[in-house]
């Protein structure tokens, strides 16, 4: 039989487990928080964050940037996207680019207006309608108010990439509120 | 500057993105042009909208107590003195099987209650599964053909594994790597179902060994087996039917004739 792996070094590497609690486990909210917004549910974005911890500790060596939580936002991405294995990262170009009609926009029309007054939770509803990859672009830069330098990294990205993306993100983040600010729909990407 | 320039470029106006020259021009385009000024005006709106707190999701308790370097393993595990200790430091020093088995106890401490020295296996073997799946791990030599696999291995295991080609029971060869597994290099199999990979570990065992099961953990569903003087693990995140239905092919093919050790 084989032999028994359960056998755990007595003298740990304080000075490697140090550096991650002082550098990634900080980041753990920041994890959650892109988790949950790709995941869309509260146990599988625990599942993913659980799994890039894992994979975080693993690979820790290979760490030498000066950002943990660039490396470890990316980490949790990669998770998410292997996990759901549904559908690879790359693969919504084509419903990105169908999108694009809808984004011809003149100024302000009336309904915009509202914007002012949209609650949160209509908000919510409205960026968890998005195709994942304007999602994630979203929730980089306006809840972890992360560069475009960040997102490219994160989301392995040219910047002109980020910077379209971010800008089809809130077209129709707009378009939706203006548009449908009090309808509740809900549809798988 | 065009509108339609600016229709992109305010974005990264809002987001302090653009170089001096390219701010200034923007500046004065929205100066001069009352839509794209009364857009600017818009987004700035939604990105305040989105800069409400109640948006951002912290992370929940469980997951905080189970990360937090301070505490004991959060688990029912046997209190030795040794699991006393910071599951991070253990996690540290025992690698990444180590990691599983300590910060994971609601999912790993089913493989502890199972008892016998198979266990650490499952959880070496998962750990191993989802490391091949990180972008540059998978393969070491890429190829559908058995007959490039199974040569790839020679020289660089003390056997010679068995390679099968299970293309015509929906489970293509993909490619192999080698892996470690037990303590001792492991031949690595990889094989598709759709866009799922199967990797299959195999190395030396003793002739009598026949012991064979299934688990599953945490998604991934693992079945063990030893025949004819080898033992072997496979793995995957395909249902429990789809990879027994792999089992079964691989056990059935006649493929390369087994062969425990080179000639
Ligand atoms: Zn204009």
């Amino acid at each position: 039989m084989p032999a028994d792996l359960h056998v755990i070094s007595p003298n740990p590497d304080s000075v490697r487990s140090a550096r991650f609690e002082a550098l990634v486990l900080p980041c753990l909210d920041a994890a959650y928080n892109l988790a949950r917004w790709l995941a869309r549910d509260n146990a599988d974005a625990q599942d993913v964050v659980q799994e890039a911890m894992l994979r975080a500790l693993r690979y820790f060596d290979s760490f030498h940037g000066s950002d943990a939580r660039v490396w470890l936002l990316a980490i949790v991405r990669n998770t998410f996207y292997t996990l759901r294995t549904k559908t690879p990262p790359g693969s919504l170009h084509e419903s990105l680019d169908e999108d694009a009609h809808t984004l011809v926009d003149g100024g302000p029309s009336p309904e915009t207006l509202t914007l002012l007054a949209v609650d949160v939770g209509t908000l919510q509803l409205a960026l968890e309608r998005l195709p994942s990859p304007l999602r994630e672009v979203i929730v980089l830069r306006e809840l972890e108010e992360c560069s475009y330098k960040e997102i490219a990294a994160i989301t392995e990205q040219k910047i002109g990439t980020v910077m379209s993306r971010l800008a089809r993100a809130r077209e129709r983040l707009k378009a939706e509120l203006a548009h449908h600010p009090k309808e509740v729909r809900r549809h798988d990407v | 500057m065009t509108c339609d320039d600016a229709r992109l470029l305010v974005h990264a106006y809002l987001d302090n993105e653009l170089d001096a020259a390219q701010s200034a021009t923007m500046i004065k385009h929205l100066r001069d042009c009352t839509a794209c000024a009364a857009s600017y005006d818009v987004y700035g709106r939604l990105r305040k909208a989105l800069a409400q707190p109640g948006l951002y999701r912290r992370a929940p308790d469980a997951l905080r107590e189970r990360w937090s370097p301070a505490q004991p393993a959060a688990s029912a595990a046997p209190a030795s003195p040794r699991r006393r200790r910071a599951p991070l430091a253990y996690a540290m020093a025992a690698g990444f099987a180590g990691a599983l088995l300590l910060t994971s106890p609601a999912w790993i401490a089913g493989l502890r209650q199972d008892g016998g020295g198979g266990n650490p296996v499952v959880a070496e073997a998962i750990s191993s599964h989802i490391r091949s799946l990180q972008a540059q791990h998978l393969m070491d030599v890429v190829s559908t053909d058995q007959h490039t696999v199974k040569p790839w291995f020679e020289g660089k295991l003390d056997f010679s594994p068995r390679v099968k080609d299970l293309t015509g029971e929906g489970f293509p060869l993909i490619g192999g790597r080698l892996d470690a597994i037990a303590g001792r290099s492991v031949a690595a199999l990889i094989y598709k179902r759709h866009l799922h990979v199967i990797n299959l570990y195999q190395w030396p065992a003793d002739a009598s060994a026949t012991a064979s099961s299934e688990e599953q953990r945490h998604g991934y569903t693992v079945i063990r087996w030893a025949t004819e003087g080898m033992h072997y693990v496979a793995v995957s995140d395909v249902s429990a039917g789809d990879l027994k239905q792999f089992v079964l092919a691989f056990q059935n093919d006649a493929g390369t004739p087994t062969a425990r050790s080179p000639p």
